[in-house]
């Protein structure tokens, strides 16, 4: 069988910003570099970020005095100590200087502007004549100074147009709308990856001695997700089929509590921050009553669970999509509307057709961030597959523990990109054998022979949308905000009833060839067994860990519980198998002991202080 | 309260590739909710109705430029277009100009990329980065002049739009000069207006026939129309030995 064949030095799976990142730094090293993406590059997942991007430069009034040990500290609480602290160590030290390597490819930070101004809060600051001109920085949640630097409220896809530039500048080949499907290995070395081109269904197999998985995280696989609509697991999928790499905590999930009912799109913390209040169907404010001392400003994960459990009481608001909670910024005015929460009033009028001046806004939590993912090492590098890596969002390298600090994402793909990329081209320099020839030729093969079973309508006729949806009603339901045993349990047959299901897919649309064109629907069948293994990952890793920490809550294990579980939950699936494989490591605490985060229910002592 | 619409989208459907296939448009009926907007209608249509309709969305929410179309023969945002504000016939047609994959998905990737590398979209600046320097100082009115030119999300609208990209395929269109606006405009780059030397070409400014579609159907309100102002004044300065060489 001949098949088609590229052959490159590194493969970078994924162009958003750690892919994009990853793959300047090996280029500039002298590799060639091949890119593969579902979309062109800066239409990426990346390029939806608004916040801010968190580097302790300290040259704002409120981050006067600030140091990558302030931040350091600010990271491994907000991670409940679920964290490995050398890598926290190493990515503080190094963010600032991610920024300025930014601000020298182009991206029009907001600068500091010298002399007193009042802060929302009403607070009046200094900012100081010697840090005028230089890089400012907002607030963000969870952190004990201002760090988090912006472009106004587009922060992402300023980052990812000045990278995508590098992309350009250095001619490295890109691939969109390509999918990669399955690595190509032989148990021990990876060798590249069969890609799927989604304009015509055809598929290559790239060759490389350098693999590398920056597709961002999962969150498609839950029904409401503020994710973007490619973010469907994929590349952690191709991982986790190998049967030798481990993802790591994928149990730790986290979710927004303000997502736009039913369009899932993300409102801003800031509407709560300035002001407004969460109301119930009998346009009662709730919160209060859970939450006496913070209210609405309780921490993430704090609110997203007191939403929950109102409405689980039925208390929400009923409507087509589902019950859902308002928002309420009405007593907030026109003016500051319109002008500091420009964004959100934007989104409602333009996307679901009501004005917040007038009108409230329909909310519910949303899953936000995936901080499990493929584990690698301090490098990068995946262990159990020579020649594999992993960065970004769809890596466990393991800096945000149990829960994400808003901003050290972004931080995270440049910085992870670099060190990776950098690994990748140090690697290279070792000699390596080429891949045996029919390698390729069969893991080809493995694809075509789905896709035509797919395409023959002979499996069965169940419809891949259907089974979809009920994939991400399970996740959403069982291993959302709240957690128990039974409902996991629950969760992991469910699934599991589904993966059986899924293996009699037959196409619906009538117009799926048989040569294999890249029509929606054959692609989705093709992703839909992966994801329900991915599915299936979460919901026993949250089964088994029986603890509540950070993002993840067991309502019947309601404390953190370090004795047993300071650990790093590693998933691995032997092909064929019918459920993962859990194994735990001990998370590295090199300098800041386990202790009371200061917020949240679940942390140490089971101290509540909202 | 009223009676819900029932909505009917026509859709053109056609797969390039399918030497069977035949350019054609095919009807659906959705029943309309509150808020609803194309990207909801579509989904719905999708998941409900034909697993095997094409069309490309990611982000949702006006950021990522992914899901242009012409709605009722004007360029959209499929994401941010409400169906309250539309007759209950709806007809969706690919954006000209770019290549048609298949139904409503079109190449628009490609088309930015090749026009970003003619420009050379990249900051060219004058100094290696030093890591451990800080920053070079810049105001903040100036930041903000240059993220307000940066914010473009090529979606193509104005290149589905425009009379003149629609004749000339070269044609750099709105998105191609205002990104050349982002460079000039920012003191980091080295680059005047007339170092791109394609800008004076009819596929620069001069190709621009002044009907100015673009203006009104970017979605992110860019100011188009006076960046081609100032592009046009600027290459006149320069190539006049007037100033404004940064050079
Ligand atoms: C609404 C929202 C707002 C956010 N705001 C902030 C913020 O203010 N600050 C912050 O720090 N973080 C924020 N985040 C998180 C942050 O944006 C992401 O974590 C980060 O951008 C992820 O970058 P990445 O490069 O890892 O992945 P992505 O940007 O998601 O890129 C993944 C890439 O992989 C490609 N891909 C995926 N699967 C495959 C496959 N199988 N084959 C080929 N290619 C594939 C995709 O095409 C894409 O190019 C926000 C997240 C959301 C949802
Ligand atoms: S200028 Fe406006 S319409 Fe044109 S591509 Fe950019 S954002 Fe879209
Ligand atoms: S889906 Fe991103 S702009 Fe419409």
């Amino acid at each position: 069988m001949t098949v088609d064949t590229r052959e490159t030095d590194v493969l970078v799976i994924g162009g958003g910003l750690a892919g994009e990142r990853c793959a300047v730094e090996a280029a500039s090293r002298g590799r060639r570099v091949l890119v593969v993406s579902l979309v062109p590059p800066r239409r990426s997942h990346s390029c939806g970020a608004q916040g801010g991007m968190q580097a302790a430069l300290g040259q704002v009034a409120k981050g006067y005095g600030d140091s990558p040990d302030i931040h350091f500290a600010d990271t491994v609480r907000g991670a409940d100590w679920g964290c490995d602290q050398d890598i926290v160590r190493r990515f503080v030290d190094l963010a600032p200087v991610a920024v300025r390597q930014m601000a020298a490819w182009g991206v029009p930070w907001n600068r500091v502007v010298p002399g007193r101004r009042t802060l929302p809060s009403g607070e009046s600051v200094e900012e100081r004549p010697e840090f005028a001109g230089l890089i400012a920085a907002r607030d963000f949640g969870g952190t004990a100074k201002w760090r988090a630097c912006h472009t106004a409220d587009g922060t992402g896809h300023a980052l990812l147009y000045a990278l995508d530039g590098q992309v350009l500048r250095l001619g490295l080949e890109v691939l969109d709308r390509t999918e990669a499907v399955a690595l190509i290995h032989d148990g021990g070395r990876c060798h590249g990856a069969v890609v799927r081109d989604l304009r015509t269904g055809a598929l290559t197999a790239c060759t490389a001695r350098a693999t590398v998985i920056a597709t961002g995280g999962y969150g498609r696989l839950y029904g409401a997700s503020t994710n973007a609509m490619i973010n469907d697991g994929t590349g952690m999928v191709i991982a986790l089929d190998t049967g030798v790499v481990a993802l790591g905590n994928m149990e730790a999930v986290q979710f927004h509590p303000t997502a736009l009912a039913p369009q899932n799109i993300l409102i801003t913390e800031g509407c709560r921050g300035d002001g407004g209040h969460l109301l119930d169907r009998s346009l009662h404010r709730f919160m209060p009553d859970y939450e006496p001392a913070r209210a609405e400003l309780a921490s993430r994960d704090v609110v997203a669970r007191r939403m929950t459990q109102h409405l689980r009481a039925g208390h929400g608001v009923e409507a087509p999509g589902g019950a859902h909670l308002w928002l309420d910024v009405r007593h907030l005015g026109r003016a500051h509307l319109e002008t500091a929460l420009r964004e959100v009033t934007g989104i409602c009028r333009t996307i679901a057709g009501l004005d917040p001046v007038t009108a409230l806004i329909p909310v519910w939590p949303a899953q936000h961030y995936s901080m499990g993912g493929v584990r690698t090492d301090p490098d990068g590098r995946v262990p159990g597959l020579a020649g594999l890596y992993a960065a970004g969002e769809a890596a466990c390298w393991d800096l945000h523990g149990f829960n994400r600090l808003g901003g050290n994402s972004l931080a995270e793909t440049l910085v992870m990109g670099g060190i990776t990329g950098s690994a990748v081209a140090a690697d290279l320099e070792a000699p390596a054998a080429p891949p045996p020839a029919e390698l390729a030729a069969s893991c080809v093969g493995v694809q075509e022979d789905r896709i035509r079973r797919f395409a023959s309508g002979t499996e069965g006729s169940e419809c891949v949308h259907d089974l979809r949806r009920a994939m991400e009603g399970i996740l959403l339901e069982h291993a959302g905000v709240f957690r128990t045993g039974a409902g996991l349990r629950e969760a992991v047959d469910a699934l599991a009833d589904l993966a059986g299901r899924a293996a009699r897919l037959g196409p619906r649309g009538g117009r799926t060839s048989a040569a294999g064109g890249a029509d929606p629907e054959t692609s989705a069948a093709l992703r839909l067994p992966g994801q329900l293994r991915l599915a299936a990952t979460i919901a026993a890793g949250a089964l088994a860990r029986e603890e509540s920490r950070g993002s993840h809550f067991r309502e019947d294990f309601p404390r953190r519980d370090d004795a047993r579980w300071l650990v790093r939950t590693l998933a691995t699936w032997e092909p064929g198998a019918q459920g993962p494989s859990l194994s735990y490591e001990p998370v590295r605490v090199t300098e800041l002991p386990p202790g009371d985060r200061g917020y949240g229910e679940g942390s140490a002592g089971g101290v509540k202080r909202g | 309260m009223a009676e819900a619409r029932v909505l009917t989208i026509r859709a053109f459907r056609h797969d390039p590739a399918d030497q069977g296939s035949v350019p054609r448009l095919q009807d659906y009926t959705v029943t309309e909710e509150p808020g609803m907007n194309l990207f909801t209608a579509l989904h719905r249509i999708r998941d409900e109705q034909d697993p095997s309709i094409a069309f490309d969305f990611s982000c949702r929410s006006a950021v990522c430029g992914s899901c242009g179309m012409l709605v009722n023969g004007k360029p959209r945002l499929a994401c941010r277009t409400l169906t309250r504000d539309l007759p209950a016939l709806i007809q969706l047609m690919p954006m000209p100009v770019f290549r048609l994959i298949r139904d409503l998905s079109v190449d628009t990737g490609v088309w930015f990329r090749g026009m970003n590398g003619r420009i050379e979209s990249w900051l060219h600046e004058a100094r290696p980065f030093d890591p451990t320097a800080p920053e070079e100082r810049m105001d903040q009115a100036t930041a903000e002049k240059v993220y307000d030119a940066d914010r473009c999300i090529e979606c193509g609208l104005c290149v589905a739009g425009c009379a003149t990209a629609a004749m000339r395929p070269g044609f750099l269109g709105a998105a191609g000069l205002n990104r050349i606006g982002r460079f000039v405009l920012d003191p980091r780059d080295t680059r005047s207006a007339a170092d791109f030397s394609v800008l004076s070409t009819g596929e620069g400014v001069f190709g621009c026939l002044g009907l100015l579609g673009c203006h009104d159907y970017c979605p992110k309100d860019l100011p188009l129309r006076e960046r081609f102002a100032y592009l046009r004044r600027s290459l006149a300065w320069n190539l006049l030995g007037l100033g404004g060489r940064k050079r």
